[in-house]
């Protein structure tokens, strides 16, 4: 029998966002999205700027990422973000001005390293999207 | 005797404001510690969490993984000291300098050559006492705004010297909080990371991990994290700490100077009270000899 609920603990050096049992919940992998059921084999994956979002008893949370690692085991997941924001708490102004400004840096400076910019424009777009909200 | 009376009068004054000083010390102390705790308690899960996992995933892979994961025979070290910029919170500064002395003479008696980091103005003033011992490093003022990029760089020299041979571990002196009356003085290795892998036969029978991307550039990301973090926690929990100890240092400075307060002007009533009845007896004996 596999356990029903898996623990969900996600810490941020500033925070702990969120420590209980879920369902499931979808994680930003550094390799594609990939979504975490109660025993999930053990994989250790780097995190990339995106949404995650936990599902338990029907309830939603949608989050923004923008990087870190992540450590599963068969009942629980701990994530460890560089910054992990509920979508309730994101700055959609915020986030669209600083994402207007790096596409303005980019088309003025032709020698920006592109990874650099395309890591820095996910994370403002993964907070757009975590909050709801289109460009 | 109206003397004494004028001079204990002087002296109360003089420590009654003593007392209000230490007071307003405690006060302001009390405000930075519940800053300095809060901020060390909220950074507190992601460290725990990332020393289990980065525990988990040392006892899977082979050390030769990581060279951080790898120790080696300790012929030179690195002691990182961390005490407070400033003084007036009791034994503190000294308590935390003693650990560091007693680990440095017992690499020393060993054979080891030791080199001090120090960071905090009273580590830097107790070693400027003694040139005989080599301080490699030194920073003052680097608690006003605890910064993470700062335990990151300091990590990153730390580790730089570790790969290239000119230190073979590196151990942490440091205060720890405990509660705000009492704190820990730490003595902990913070690289190489073997004491984590040390395990790694123990449990042999151990699920193996997927990883992504692969284990190899996973650590690169996670070991240096993990040591500029312990860093940076190691030095919140200094901070909290010395604040605790400040303000427990002048809250006894000043119920002393409030005990000494009141044993003045007992002492100065009762003298008052003697040279009344001096005078009395004078008049009355005066009077009777009328």
């Amino acid at each position: 029998m596999l356990p029903e609920k898996i623990h969900l603990e996600i810490v941020t050096p500033q925070r702990r966002v969120i420590d209980k049992d879920v369902d499931e919940v979808i994680l930003p992998g550094a390799e594609g999205s990939f979504g975490v059921r109660p025993g999930h084999a053990a994989l250790l994956a780097g995190l990339a700027p995106g949404v995650a979002v936990s599902r338990s008893a029907g309830q939603e949370e949608v989050m923004a990422i923008s990087s870190g690692y992540v450590e599963v085991q068969p009942d629980r997941v701990v994530v460890l973000a560089e910054t992990c924001e509920k979508s309730e708490e994101i700055d959609v102004d915020r986030a669209r001005r600083r994402l207007q400004e790096i596409e303005g840096e980019v088309s003025k400076t032709a020698e920006a390293d592109p990874d650099l910019m395309r890591f820095r424009m996910m994370k403002h777009l993964a907070r757009l999207q975590a909050s709801g909200h289109s460009r | 005797m109206a003397n004494n009376t004028r001079d204990l009068k002087r002296r109360i004054r003089s420590v009654k404001n003593t007392a209000q000083l230490t007071g307003a010390m405690k006060m302001v102390s009390a405000a930075k510690l519940r800053r300095a705790q809060e901020q060390m308690m909220s950074s507190r899960p992601y460290a725990a969490a990332l020393e289990r996992v980065i525990g988990d995933v040392a006892r899977r892979v082979s050390p030769e993984l990581h060279p951080l994961l790898s120790g080696r025979e300790l012929n030179t070290v690195d002691l990182v000291l961390i005490a407070g910029d400033k003084g007036l919170c009791g034994a503190f500064n000294a308590n935390v300098i003693k650990a560091a002395e007693v680990a440095r003479r017992e690499h020393d008696a060993a054979g080891r050559r030791v080199e001090m980091t120090l960071i905090g103005k009273k580590a830097g003033e107790y070693y400027r006492r003694r040139p005989e011992i080599l301080v490699r490093e030194f920073f003052a003022d680097a608690f006003r705004e605890i910064d993470y990029t700062f335990a990151a760089d300091l990590a990153g020299t730390l580790t730089d010297r570790f790969l290239a041979g000119e230190t073979d571990g590196v151990f942490l002196v440091y205060n720890r909080f405990r509660t705000t009356i009492s704190q820990i003085v730490t003595v902990t290795p913070i690289i190489p990371l073997q004491s984590l892998a040390g395990q790694a036969n123990e449990e042999k029978d151990a699920v193996e991990y997927l990883y992504e991307p692969a284990a190899a550039e996973l650590m690169r990301g996670l070991v240096p994290r993990f040591v500029s973090f312990q860093l940076y926690q190691a030095m919140l929990e200094s901070v909290a700490a010395e604040h605790g100890a400040r303000m427990a240092a002048m809250d006894n400075a000043t119920r002393s100077a409030e005990d000494m307060i009141s044993s003045l002007t007992l002492k100065m009533n009762r003298a008052r009270q003697a040279a009344i009845t001096t005078e009395l007896i004078e008049v009355v004996s005066g009077a009777e000899a009328l």
